[in-house]
Order: C-alpha cells, then structure tokens, then sequence
C-alpha cells in the first residue's frame, strides 16, 4: 500500500471538546476534552464501565445522542474488539468493503500481505482462526490509509501469546504508516508498550495524563517501565499483591 | 455437504458440525431405504392377493401403469401444466407482495407500525378457512386458486423475511457504517446477505404451504388441474389415478423442494465454510 510519507496534516488529527453522553439518568461522559497530534499513539486507560468505549464510538461516529464537539480532520477508521467481518463475504471482499478508486484489488492484496495474510484472500471469515481474523480486520481499516485509527480493546479478545504478536504488528504497521491511533485498552501493559501517552478516563471525564517516554522500544523488565505499571494500576484502584 | 436429502426433515439449515463418517453413512443410508421399499412390497402384495380391493386401494404397479397411460397420451401433462401455473402465479403475488410488505416492516419502523399489526392478526385466520369468501369475493373461477396459493405464500416469506432482517447482528452494520458505506450499500451488502438464509427457509416453507393451498383450491370447481383430475376420477371411481393425483402432488413438492436446496446450497456457500477446513 502506497504509504503517504508527508501527510498534509500539520494539526491533530482528533479534536474533541466537552464530550457529553448519558444513558438515561446515568452520566457516562460528564465533558471528556481530547486532542491527538498527528503519528501520535494515545491510549485510552480505564476501568470496566469507565465509558471508554462509549467515548471511541463516539468519535467514530456510531453514536448519534451524544453532545459535545469533536472534529477528525483526516481520515479514520476503526478495528473493535471482535473482527466483525462479513460472514458471507471472503476475506479480501471484506478488506475492499466500501473501497472505491483505482486497482482495489491491488490495495487489497497489499494490506492483507501486509498483516501476513497474503494467501488467505479467498478464505470465508468462518475458516479463519481468531487472530487471523482480527488481522483481517486491521487490513480492512489500513487499507482506508487512515491518519487516525481508532482501536477499541482490538487485541482483548486474543490469547496471551497471539495477542504479543498483534501489538507487534501494529507497532510495525504505525512505523511505517506513520498514521495516529486512539487505543482503548484495560490492559495497562499494553498501553504502556504501545502508547506515547495514556489517558485516563475516571468519573466521566480524563482524569489523568501521563507521558510515556520508555524509548522507541519499551521492555517490561525496564524497571522505569515497572514504576509506571503500578502507578497506572495504583490510579485505576488495583491494589500491589 | 451431501446430505441426506430426501429422508431427513427439511430443518437444518444451519450447518450441524456432524462427524464425517463416510462408510458408517452410506450403510445407513441404504438401511433408512429397507422400511420404505418393503412397505411398498407389502402393498403390491396385498393388492395381488386380493387383501386390498382395487376399489379401495389398487397396486402401486397399476397406478404406475395409469400413470404412464396417461403421461403418454397426454392428459397428465396438460393438468400438471395448469396446476404448475396456478402455484406459480400465485407463488409471484403472494411472494412479492411478502417481500415488499416484510422489508419494509423489517428496516422502517413506520413500516413496523404500520404493516406488521393487521399482519399479525391476519396470520391467526387459517386462510384455507377462508374460501367460502373468498369464493363470494373472486368467485370460483382461476382468480380462487391463485388467491389462496397466494395467501398460503405470503405469510411464510413476510414472516421470515421479518426475522432475518431483525435478527441482522447490528455490529456488523456499525463495521460497515465505519467503512464508509451508505444506508444503499448497507442493505446491499449487509442486510440482504444476512437476511437471504432466512428468505431461503421462508421459500421453502412457502411452497410447501401453495402446494397445499393448490390442492384445496383445485376440488372448487375445477376444469383443469391435477385436483381437478383426481376430483373427476373419484366419481368414476377410479381409484388409481386419485392415488396417482396424490403421487403427483408428492413429487411436485419433492422436487421444489430439491430445487430450493440446490439453489441455497449454491447462494450460502459461506456457511460452508466452517466445514471446509
């Protein structure tokens, strides 16, 4: 896939200004104020039923009673925590979903080639293992050469060890792409070994805004990396053992 | 996929992740033949030795050999013709108006509002019940075999069109929302795929219910038709073709009913793919 090397965008590629949305008497987002810069990785930390991914589908525009202001001045797109491909479509018809342009077909085997799965354009979504799948699912969103993508929990409902190879890919794929990502996460590893920065979102709004600035390739086993660790954990109410 | 297609129940629509057993299936195939074909042995049997008077019930053998009189000399396939005309007319309106009543129920909510209610009410009318009305309304000619194949088609499509649309999975709707498709594309791509096994299973009920809905509208005052055959030779008292009328009937659903599954075994190859691997 063509890479665009200069993006055209200098500003941030998501703006959003005192998010609001409530589920009847219930307040889930009281004013979530947010900004990502260009090539930026944010990760979005909260705990179960914090409204994190009420506030990504918000952004990525699934949800029509919220309030608030929010601007994507670039293109997004989306990879949720379940692959949601098209069961009656193949894997490469489900990457080109609502492709339009030149060579399609070209594009499409470049992302899938790009995920790994080269050879498994013609297989239905139901031949594919889970992280198959899910790789499926973050050609489908790279092929729209996103400058932001929007990742709810994409990697939650891995196992341990396919899950490590999917944050690998997708660091591989930011470096290269150099496009923005918003990643909700519960997972605080995770938001530490992929983020620039992690936000936390308590009570409605963000909370806490913590820089991470672990070096280009951060190790659990640094022990900067274990301070960070326990105090996000400390922040989200896990107790040390 | 090579089902057992004739002595299973026409439910599984939904691929059954059943053991492949190649050998152990074909015997059993065979095996699920031997009650079947000494039954019909026992009829022929029967008939032979006088135990069945040909005036109740004659042998297969000799509703075969009517059978075949009558094919030759062209009498059964002018009936079968009209017969297949009257489902198949009736299969057009009461399926398309099922398809233009049920989608619009199942995407709008107006169309939910409005339309679903009086059809609701209307499927506890059972609408062979309907023809002393019907004969009142449209009379007894064509237009009454058409209606009431019509009728039986209608609520089987309009209701599982219904059920497939809702019961669509709307996060593969969001997916396709975020890929940028439009409400046309959506139902395109989305809606009509997700909906089609359950079109296919309204289908095959439907034609199951106009079969049944032609052989009671073909005893009103028919001319033609594979009924009327059947109702005609009941006054002579020719036993042998009312039972071959029925043989006919049998095999027009039969064979609809292999049609449909050929076609969904062709359309949902997706289904499939859980067993190709």
């Amino acid at each position: 896939m063509a890479t665009r090397p200069a993006r055209d965008l200098i500003g941030p590629v998501l703006t959003a200004r005192a998010v609001t949305r409530s589920f009847g008497p219930t307040v889930v987002l009281a004013g979530v104020d947010l900004t990502v810069a260009a090539g930026e990785t944010v990760a979005l930390l909260g705990g179960s039923g914090s409204g994190k991914s009420t506030l990504l589908r918000v952004l990525a525009g699934l949800d029509d009673a919220a309030g608030g202001h929010w601007t994507l001045p670039g293109a997004a797109a989306v990879v949720f925590q379940e692959h949601r491909l098209l069961p009656w479509k193949r894997a490469a018809d489900n990457v080109a979903l609502g492709l339009a342009g030149p060579d399609v077909g070209g594009r499409v085997a470049r992302a899938l080639a790009e995920v790994g799965l080269a050879d498994r354009g013609r297989a239905w979504p139901a031949e594919l293992s889970g992280g198959q799948a899910q790789r499926v699912a973050v050609a489908r969103a790279l092929v729209r050469e996103p400058d932001l993508l929007l990742l709810d929990e994409p990697f939650g409902a891995l196992d341990a060890l396919t899950r490590l190879r999917m944050q690998g890919l997708l660091r591989r794929l930011r470096a290269q792409h150099g496009f923005a990502a918003l990643l909700v996460t519960h997972d605080v590893e995770e938001a530490l070994l992929l983020a620039d920065r992690v936000l936390l979102l308590d009570g409605g709004v963000i909370a806490e805004e913590i820089p991470v600035r672990l070096g280009p390739a951060p190790s659990p086993d640094d022990p900067a990396f274990g301070a960070l660790r326990r105090r996000l954990l400390d922040r989200l109410g896990v107790p040390a053992a | 996929m090579t089902g057992p297609a004739l002595a299973e129940a026409p439910a599984p629509v939904v691929p059954s992740p059943a053991p492949r057993r190649p050998r152990a299936g074909t015997a059993r195939r065979w095996r699920r033949l031997v009650s079947p074909v000494a039954l019909v042995l026992a009829w022929e049997a029967a008939a032979r030795v006088g135990l069945l008077s040909a005036e109740k019930l004659p042998a297969p053998s000799t509703v075969l050999a009517t059978g075949w009189r009558l094919a030759a000399d062209g009498t059964l396939g002018v009936h079968l013709l009209d017969s297949l005309t009257r489902a198949a007319l009736g299969l057009l309106i009461g399926g398309g108006l099922a398809l233009v009543l049920g989608a619009a129920a199942g995407l709008l909510r107006l169309g939910d509002d409005l339309v679903d209610p009086p059809v609701q009410a209307a499927r506890m009318l059972p609408h062979l019940g309907l023809v002393p009305l019907l004969i009142i309304w449209v009379g007894i000619g064509e237009s009454l075999k058409v209606t009431l194949v019509a009728l039986g088609a209608f609520f089987p499509i309009y209701f599982n069109l219904y059920a497939g649309i809702r019961d669509i999975d709307e996060r593969l709707v969001e997916a396709a929302r975020t890929c940028g498709l439009g409400p046309a594309a959506r139902l395109r791509h989305v809606v009509l795929p997700g909906a089609l096994p359950a079109l296919f299973l309204g289908l095959r009920l439907a034609i199951g219910a106009a079969w049944l809905s032609l052989v009671v509208g073909e005893q009103v005052n028919a001319q033609t038709g594979v009924g009327f055959l059947m109702m005609e030779a009941r006054e002579f008292s020719q036993t042998d073709v009312v039972v071959l009328g029925l043989l006919v009937y049998a095999l027009l659903g039969l064979a609809s009913d292999l049609l449909i599954r050929f076609a969904e075994r062709r359309t949902l190859t997706w289904r499939r793919g859980l067993r190709a691997t």
